[in-house]
């Protein structure tokens, strides 16, 4: 019997309120204060801080949604931030009074956000100024160190839902590049040169006469032109040499390889007609095709800017721990660990060091590494490895090794981490450009000796050279890869896909195998399906039922919370209240006994404790077992379509799975005929079946929740990490997925294969352009101011097809698909 | 035609002027943020002082 008839059907009707701070519905409890509800003490305590400080207007403002801070916060959790070494290394200036700090939080989202922040000297006066950078998610505080401590400051923003990302990154004093500053001078540069030399070429352009003046002047534009191209050679073009440089070291032909052979050509040509007067060189058409470039790729990095790949491992773990000295707690920075030391980790801390635990009772929660999610009871006296997550009453553990020797670390310097994948040389672009470069190179020599050699006309044969290689300037071409790559990677993350760079797109469209993981893949990660099966309970009894499962952090006894969200939890004050860990509680209410827990906690007698993946939790009052809650996991509702549709667009699918063999009857025809469903797989065995596919020839999509299938992520053609919050992904992978997005992965994937044909498709298009252009080129018949124009013209052309082209497309594969999930 | 040379001089003077004017505001930081402005123009400050 379902839970759902066991209610009164009065009491569903007044019961979804929305959160008046974070818009989340209020599942578990509602709290009033002012005539606004409440979802959790969390957000009353944000609102309760507005409020004080007059920064109630934060509501007012459109699309406002405030964030629940986090639950696991607690006093003295920054404490380290205050001893000298890492609070040098977290500032950003300081002058012993004035201090500025540029931090990340991650929680930032809206427009409100972005206010909120700007008034943190409402909230503290310490507080001189606030500035938020919104796209990347930082904020610039600058404050009075002596009044307000670093470690207050980042309890203040945790305390209004922004809580700091301090991660070992900033330890170890690593700073962001200011390369994207060095790009907009290199732009700058090159626009400014291209423009002017183009203003200075404009007389030649109409035939200057040839009296003395007149040469006077093309003396003087010609000097000019070239004192103004010397700064887009060497500081605007100086990527393109570095990146062919290494790519001819490490033996292929990169895409810049041509691009810097043409400019070289065109530069050269252009100084040995200046010098012997003999025309006016092409460097307008050099500076032009350098600032297009510059302003090409600049716009392909913007677009990805926004998710940072360059964290590694060390990201997940917290930067301090508690340690105790003689029984009094400390915070430690980890780095500092030694063995020997005694840590103290709380409820939902990650254990950063394998350790000896020196409690009586550890839950630890392995789903981090193995993926397997219900937490493992461990004793006194038991190693613990890093990387569990300690969920219960706090811990003291004694450290083994240090945080750099420990299994986790192990784990990531494993060969299939460390690999990347080479294959930049490989990329669709990069392959027809090689032959290209090659073919032009043919093509402008042949012509060069038919008219010097044959014809003995050296004039025509340099005309000829130049023009050729001008004409079949490959910038079009690069242009098209770099245009249609960067728009899709924008398209992609309005889409909540965020792919690592360009040449994922590539290997996504090559994807014909896609291997998903079980566990916070395809499951969803908060909601499950719950049945209530024996004797009916009364609305009083279940009011029982949710107080007191309302009092304890684990994650079935949320869960059933949630399921009761129709009930309200009653104020009153339980008795006699105990929770063992791993059992289940019990509390008084009024005269009454209410246990809740595993059958023997109960004293109800089960054979199957729990059937496969569904866990049981049962019910006694007054020591008579009413009856039990069947609790199993629940797949993604758009699974089956997506299946399907990946099935009808030609690419197999399989899972693994690091859980127990359950459900397979329910996947199995998901999955579609002869699927291999595989379960108790451990990351190596992931890896290896991965591995194994890529042996058979078959291009590899492995999507996965990120750490525990790492190895496999990293060894598959495409990792796609799911992940609810995309600040928390697994560095091997190569994308990340919103969770919820997950079901328009046949449309990425077609999207990817559309953005490889407008990419041909470009490519044709361009080299009509360079035919036409070539077949004049050779003969001597195009003279260099067509060819320059013919540039710029093929290179805009080519830019205004690929954006509609790839819009179009997105519009037609990710909207589709859409519409399709919507109405069903 | 001489005038043509003062001419040509000051026009890259200009220029130079406006390339000195994006480079000083690239560096004073302009371009590292071209969306926040956008909004905090629209947020209102609060009444109260």
């Amino acid at each position: 019997m379902t839970m759902s008839i066991l209610t009164a059907p009065e009491a569903i009707s007044d019961t979804r309120q929305a959160c008046y701070h974070c818009g989340e519905e209020c599942r578990d409890d509602v709290l009033h204060a002012d005539n606004h509800d409440f979802c959790c003490d969390g957000c009353l305590t944000v609102y309760s801080v507005l409020k004080e400080s007059d920064l109630c207007q934060y509501y007012a403002i459109e699309g406002a949604q405030g964030i629940s801070p986090d639950p696991a916060f607690y006093k003295g959790k920054y404490d380290h931030l205050d001893q000298p070494e890492v609070h040098d290394k977290m500032i950003e200036f300081t002058d012993g009074h004035l201090t500025t700090v540029y931090w990340y939080l991650p929680k930032m989202h809206c427009s409100s956000c972005i206010w909120l922040l700007e008034h943190l000297y409402r909230l503290n006066p310490a507080v001189r100024s606030s500035v938020v950078n919104f796209p990347e998610k930082k904020v610039r505080i600058t404050f009075d160190a002596p009044a307000l401590r670093l470690s207050e400051l980042a309890a203040l923003l945790t305390r209004i839902g922004y809580e700091p990302y301090l991660s070992m990154d900033d330890l170890s004093g690593k700073k962001a590049g200011k390369w994207n500053r060095t790009r907009l001078y290199k732009i700058g540069i090159a626009g400014f040169a291209f423009g002017n030399i183009m203003m200075l070429s404009f007389p030649e352009y109409f035939h200057l006469g040839q009296n003395t003046s007149d040469q006077n002047l093309r003396t003087l534009f010609g000097i000019l032109n070239l004192a103004l191209s010397l700064p887009v050679l060497f500081y605007c073009a100086a990527d393109f040499y570095k990146s062919a440089w290494s790519a001819l070291k490490g033996r292929y032909l990169n895409i810049d390889a041509p691009i810097a052979l043409a400019l070289s050509c065109v530069f050269l040509i252009s100084i040995y007609q200046l010098a012997t007067q003999t025309g006016p060189g092409y460097l307008d058409s050099f500076a032009g095709a350098v600032f297009f470039m510059l302003v090409g790729r600049y716009f392909q990095d913007k677009t990805y800017a926004g998710v940072s790949f360059d964290r590694d491992y060390k990201s997940y773990f917290p930067i301090a721990i508690s340690v105790l000295n003689d029984g009094i707690e400390a915070r430690k920075p980890i780095t500092d660990l030694q063995k020997g030391d005694r840590m103290l980790v709380r409820n939902e801390e990650l254990i950063p060091a394998d350790a000896v635990l020196q409690s009586a009772v550890a839950m630890v929660d392995y789903s981090f590494v193995s993926g397997e999610s219900q937490p493992i009871e461990r004793r006194k006296g038991d190693t613990i490895y890093a990387g569990g997550k300690q969920k219960g009453a706090a811990i003291e553990l004694e450290v083994l090794r240090e945080v750099s020797q420990s299994y986790l670390t192990q784990l990531w310097n494993n060969e299939a981490f460390t690999r990347e994948k080479d294959d930049a040389n490989k990329s669709l672009a990069a392959r027809i450009n090689r032959y290209f470069s090659l073919i032009v190179l043919g093509i402008a020599a042949v012509t060069f000796a038919f008219w010097f050699f044959v014809n003995k006309n050296p004039e025509t044969a340099f005309l000829a050279f130049t023009t050729t290689l001008l004409v079949a300037c490959p910038c079009a071409l690069l242009l098209s890869s770099t245009f249609t790559n960067g728009n899709l990677l924008s398209v992609f993350s309005r889409n909540r896909f965020y792919p690592k760079n360009a040449h994922s797109i590539e290997r996504l469209a090559r994807t014909d195998a896609v291997v998903f993981d079980k566990t916070g893949t395809i499951t969803l990660p908060d909601d499950a399906e719950i049945d209530f099966t024996g004797e009916p309970s009364t609305r009083d009894e279940l009011v029982m039922i949710k107080t007191l499962v309302g009092q304890s952090s684990h994650p079935l006894s949320r869960l059933i919370a949630k399921h009761l969200a129709d009930v309200p939890a009653s104020r009153r004050v339980l008795t006699g209240f105990s929770e063992t860990s791993g059992k289940g509680m019990a509390a008084q209410w009024g005269a009454r006994r209410v246990k809740v827990g595993s059958a023997d906690w109960v004293g109800a007698i089960s054979n199957a404790e729990s059937t496969g993946q569904s866990s049981r939790v049962y019910v006694a009052i007054d020591e008579v077992v009413r009856g039990y809650f069947t609790i199993r996991s629940k797949y993604r509702p758009e699974l089956p379509e997506t299946l399907s549709a990946l099935r009808q667009a030609g690419i197999r699918t399989y899972l693994l799975s690091g859980d127990r063999p359950t459900d397979r009857d329910l996947l199995a025809p998901l999955f579609g005929e002869n699927a291999l469903l595989l379960f108790n797989q451990k990351p190596e065995q992931k890896l290896d079946f991965v591995r194994g596919l890529q042996r058979e020839g078959r291009h590899v999509l492995m999507v996965g929740d990120g750490l525990n299938d790492a190895g496999a992520l990293r060894q598959s053609d495409v990792g796609l990490a799911v992940s609810d919050d995309i600040n928390n992904f697994s560095p091997s992978c190569d994308a990340i997925v919103e969770g919820n997005q997950l079901s328009l992965l046949p449309g990425y994937i077609a999207l990817a294969r559309s953005g490889q044909r407008i990419i041909r498709q470009s490519f044709a298009i361009s080299l009509i352009y360079n035919i036409l252009g070539l077949s004049f080129a050779v003969t001597g018949h195009l003279s260099p101011v067509i060819a320059a124009i013919l540039m710029p013209v093929s290179s805009i052309t080519i830019v205004a097809f690929t954006t509609l082209a790839s819009n179009a497309a997105a519009r037609r594969y990710l909207k589709k698909l859409t519409n399709v999930i919507k109405r069903t | 035609m001489s005038a043509l040379y003062l001419l040509i001089i000051a026009s890259l003077l200009v220029a130079l002027g406006f390339l000195g004017a994006f480079i000083w505001s690239v560096r004073k930081g302009h371009y590292d943020d071209d969306y926040t402005p956008s909004v905090r123009i629209l947020l209102d400050d609060s009444e109260k002082p």
